[in-house]
C-alpha cells in the first residue's frame, strides 16, 4: 500500500522505527523504479557525511519528496504528538516538527483504536495545518494504520477514508477511530500481487534484515 | 600515567549542561558508567539531537535533574524505562526540543553568533516551552514572513567516544560530524577512544577530514569497547539483546539496580588496568 502511495517518489528519507515504509521503499526499488532511498539509521554505510543534521539541511531546502511520521496520538486536524498522552511520557518529537514542514508526509501507524486516533492531540508536536503565511512546502498526504487508509484532503481540512483492508469493516474502522472524517465511496484494500509477494519475500527481506533485526525477524522468520 | 574513564569523570562537575550522542553515534558508555560509579548529581543532559542508553542509565541512577532532548528512546527496544517513569512522576525537569533545533542552537555556538533562524516547527507546541526561542519577523522579507530563531546553547560538557586519539591530541570520529559541531560549541569536551595512534592524524589526507582537532579536545583516556553495548563503525556492532535484556530489566526499579549492580558496579573490576 505505501508502495503505491509513494511511486512517484525520487527521493524518501525513512526513520530508525518505520521498518515498514522502509520495506515499501525497497520493494519500489526492486520493481526497477529509480527511487533513491535515505535509510537513516543504517548500521553500515549510512548516507551522510556531515553527521545526523544532514538530513535536516537536504530537507530543509527540498531534496527529500517523502517523509513518514507516526504518533502516539494523531488527530481529525493531521496534528501528531510524540510527547505524553493519558499521563504516559512518550520517546519525544524528534525531527518532526521541522520534517513535516519539509516533506510530503505519509502518517503511518500499526494500531487504529480511538486512543490513537484522537478528536484532539495533548500536544501537538507538528501541526498539521499551517496559516499561510507561514512558509511550509510539505504536509500531510494520507493516514495508513493496520485497517485502513485515509486521503488528507486540503483544503477541507479532513480526513476521507478512501479504502479499508479486509477482514476489517467499514463500521469497524468508524468505531476505532475517536475523530469525524468524511466518507465517500471507500474501497476495499487491494492485496498485493503475487509479483509483489514473491519480491517482498526474497529481495526485499535480504535488504531490510541487516538494518531492522527484531522486524525481520517477525516478519520473514 | 594514561586517563582513565574515571578520570573524564571526575573532570565532570554535579550540576554540568552535559552533551551526548544517541546510541548510533558513538556514546562514551565507559564515561557514563564511571559517572554512575561517582555518585554525579543535578546533571542536566543536551540530546545531540537524541538520546538513549546512556541517558536512562544517568536518569536511572539519580543523576540528572533536566533533559533537554528531542527525544529520548532505546530504538528498536522500545521505549526508555527510567526516563519514561521520572518524567511521568515528575522527578526530572524535561525541555523538548526537536532535532534540527538542537543542531541549530550548537551551530550558533560554533560560529559564535546569538542564535540562528530555522524553518518550520511554527504552529508546535514545543515552541511555547522555550523561553530561548522565538518567532520573529524574517528582516529580509516585506511580506509577512514569521520565522523562529534559536539562540545559541553552549554546553559546559561535551562527553563521547572514538575511534583513535593521536600524540598531537586530536581525536578520529569518522563520519560522526555532529560530534566536530558539538565539540566547537563546547565549552570542554572530553573522549574515550578505542585505541592510541602514533603521529599527527592531520597529516594525512585520508584521515584528516574525519578529525576534531586537539584544539577543541580537554581531555582524553583509553577505553578499549568504551561505547559497549552500543557499537562503533567497523569495530563492533550494536549489541541487541543486551538492548532488549535492559528495555526489559529496567521496567522496575529493582530490575534496574540488578543491571547496575552486575554491569556497571561489576564492570569497574574488568575497567582497570592489570
Amino acid at each position: 500500500m505505501i508502495a503505491r502511495l509513494i511511486a512517484d517518489a525520487r527521493h524518501v528519507a525513512v526513520g530508525a522505527a518505520s521498518p515498514i515504509p522502509a520495506t515499501a521503499c525497497e520493494l519500489l526499488r526492486a520493481q526497477g523504479k529509480p527511487i533513491r532511498v535515505t535509510r537513516l539509521h543504517k548500521r553500515a554505510g549510512n548516507p551522510f557525511t556531515e553527521g545526523s543534521r544532514e538530513l535536516f539541511d537536504l530537507a530543509g531546502q527540498g531534496r527529500i519528496d517523502y517523509f513518514f511520521l507516526g504518533g502516539a496520538q494523531i488527530d481529525g486536524a493531521a496534528n501528531i504528538n510524540l510527547v505524553r498522552a493519558e499521563g504516559r511520557r512518550f520517546p519525544g518529537s524528534f525531527g518532526s516538527a521541522f520534517m513535516y514542514f519539509t516533506c510530503r508526509t505519509i502518517l503511518f501507524r500499526d494500531e487504529h483504536s480511538p486512543r490513537v486516533l484522537v478528536p484532539k492531540v495533548e500536544f501537538v508536536s507538528a501541526p498539521g495545518w499551517s496559516p499561510p503565511e507561514i512558509a511550509r512546502r510539505g504536509g500531510p498526504v494520507a493516514l495508513l494504520t493496520g485497517k485502513a487508509l485515509f486521503a488528507w484532503d486540503r483544503e477541507r481540512r479532513r480526513f476521507r477514508l478512501e479504502s479499508v483492508h479486509p477482514p476489517h469493516t467499514e463500521d469497524a474502522v468508524r468505531g476505532a477511530t475517536g475523530f469525524e472524517y468524511d466518507v465517500t465511496e471507500p474501497k476495499v484494500t487491494p492485496a498485493p500481487t503475487a509479483d509483489e509477494l514473491s519480491l517482498l519475500r526474497n529481495t526485499v527481506a535480504a535488504r531490510i534484515a541487516p538494518d531492522y533485526t527484531d522486524f525481520a525477524r517477525r516478519v520473514w522468520g | 600515567m594514561a586517563a582513565r574513564p574515571e578520570d573524564l569523570a571526575g573532570q565532570i562537575p554535579d550540576g554540568a549542561l552535559v552533551a551526548l550522542p544517541p546510541d548510533y553515534s558513538l556514546p562514551s558508555m565507559a564515561t557514563v558508567h564511571a559517572l554512575i560509579r561517582r555518585n554525579a548529581r543535578g546533571l542536566k543532559l543536551l540530546g545531540v539531537p537524541v538520546l538513549g542508553l546512556s541517558a536512562d542509565l544517568l536518569i536511572g541512577a539519580g543523576c540528572v535533574a533536566e533533559v533537554h532532548s528531542s527525544a529520548v528512546s532505546l530504538g528498536e527496544a522500545g521505549l526508555a524505562p527510567r526516563f519514561s517513569e521520572a518524567a511521568e512522576r515528575g522527578a526530572i525537569k524535561v525541555v523538548d526540543y526537536t532535532c534540527p533545533a538542537v543542531h541549530t542552537a550548537l551551530q550558533a555556538t560554533e560560529k559564535g553568533v546569538p542564535f540562528m533562524p530555522l524553518r518550520g516547527v511554527l504552529g508546535s507546541d514545543l515552541v511555547a516551552g522555550h523561553a530561548d526561542w522565538q518567532v520573529a519577523q524574517n528582516p529580509f522579507s516585506s511580506a509577512n514572513d514569521p520565522i523562529l530563531f534559536v539562540a545559541a546553547i553552549v554546553p559546559d560538557i561535551a562527553l563521547f567516544h572514538a575511534r583513535w586519539a593521536d600524540e598531537a591530541g586530536n581525536v578520529w570520529v569518522g563520519r560522526r560530524r555532529e560530534l566536530a559541531t558539538l565539540a566547537h560549541a563546547a565549552r570542554n569536551t572530553y573522549v574515550t577512544v578505542e585505541e592510541m595512534r602514533d603521529g599527527d592524524m592531520l597529516e594525512d589526507e585520508l584521515l584528516a577530514p574525519g578529525v576534531i582537532s586537539s584544539v577543541y579536545i580537554t581531555g582524553t583516556a583509553v577505553a578499549p569497547r568504551g561505547a559497549s553495548p552500543l557499537g562503533v563503525a567497523d569495530m563492533y556492532a550494536i549489541d541487541d539483546a543486551h538492548l532488549a535484556m535492559y528495555a526489559k530489566r529496567a521496567r522496575s526499579l529493582e530490575g534496574f539496580q540488578q543491571y547496575l549492580d552486575e554491569f556497571v558496579w561489576q564492570g569497574r573490576k574488568s575497567s582497570l588496568p592489570a
